[in-house]
């Protein structure tokens, strides 16, 4: 497994991450033509007045928004299962993993509140609500993930810095019952409305092309985190490289004598 | 086609911001991979086996 992830040694793709990107770029092109091209916009007739209500075209945008609202619970949810893994085992393929797992998570989720506050100004005639919980929840989950990142980058130990990053995204991912249950839990403090997936209120060619928003955006992440854990893997890896490099060149000042490269002078 | 003003800033955004990310990504990989000698090169272990060595 190990060499068949390996690279050639100047960059972090791979035989299987190309294929992957093949795909998910194909998959993006596919999503866009049925989203842009294929689906109907959202148009229905009021059952008294006969006016046309509903999203219009602006339902375009769901196709992006659900998945990525989606994704953003997968990544935060594998991140918090790592950070779990590191705390127990210790090993540095846990807190990459993690920390690969956030950094494409905080992504997702920042993006998740920019769409869902685009597509809320001409379907609920606002760009934010402050009293919305599922909002609210959302922005503290993406805050919370922020506050991880800067916590990893601030802390100079990267021993210290796995083990509270651990904990922070253990208590952060605490958020995510509460983002996905909010429109059921205060249905009335809330613009959101319940799951339309789950009583399959969407059909056809509309339930074809969120389905294949899934497909993709699934793709997104998994070529995102393969990436980006891998260079959390090469930075790891950088860092002690460099670190042993320079013991062995003392090392070796030393054993030629020249005490002053040896305790750093001069250098 | 209603609302073409908010559908190409949300899809705009989103593809947009993916694009640099996975760029910024890829590059980073490319200069530490440079960095890196071949042997530590390595991109998965199995869990504990190196436990203890490193935080």
């Amino acid at each position: 497994m190990t060499e068949t992830m390996a690279t050639n040694g100047t960059t972090t793709g791979s035989r299987g991450s190309r294929v992957l990107g093949a795909a998910t770029l194909l998959g993006l092109a596919t999503l866009l033509l049925f989203a842009f091209g294929l689906t109907e916009a959202d148009i229905r007739l009021h059952p008294t007045t006969g006016e046309e209500i509903g999203q219009f075209d602006a339902v375009r945008l769901l196709y992006l928004h659900v998945p990525l609202a989606v994704f953003t619970y997968v990544a935060f949810v594998l991140c918090a299962f790592a950070s779990a893994g590191y705390l127990i085992r210790r090993t540095p393929w846990f807190d990459t993993m993690a920390h690969a797992a956030a950094e494409v998570g905080t992504v997702f989720c920042g993006l998740v509140l920019v769409t869902g506050s685009i597509w809320g100004r001409p379907v609920w005639n606002t760009w934010w609500e402050w009293g919305d919980v599922r909002l609210m929840t959302t922005l503290v989950l993406f805050l919370m993930f922020t506050g991880y990142l800067a916590l990893r980058r601030a802390t100079v130990d990267p021993r210290a810095a796995a083990r509270r990053g651990a904990v922070v995204a253990l208590v952060a991912v605490l958020d995510l019952p509460l983002v996905n249950r909010s429109v059921e839990w205060w249905e009335n403090r809330t613009l959101h409305q319940k799951s339309t997936l789950g009583e399959l209120k969407i059909q056809d060619l509309t339930l074809f092309t969120l389905m294949l928003g899934f497909l993709v955006f699934g793709l997104v992440l998994a070529w995102l985190l393969l990436h980006r854990f891998r260079v959390g893997w090469l930075e790891r890896e950088d860092a002690e490289h460099g670190i042993a490099a320079d013991i062995a060149e003392r090392r070796a000042a030393i054993d030629e004598g020249d005490v002053d490269a040896a305790v750093g002078e001069g250098t | 086609m209603t609302h073409l003003g908010y559908l190409i800033a949300g899809w705009g955004i989103a593809l947009g911001t993916f694009a640099v990310y996975a760029l910024s990504v890829v590059r980073r990989g490319r200069d530490l991979a440079r960095r890196v000698p071949a042997e530590r090169s390595r991109w998965l272990t199995a869990p504990g086996a190196d436990a203890g060595n490193r935080g």
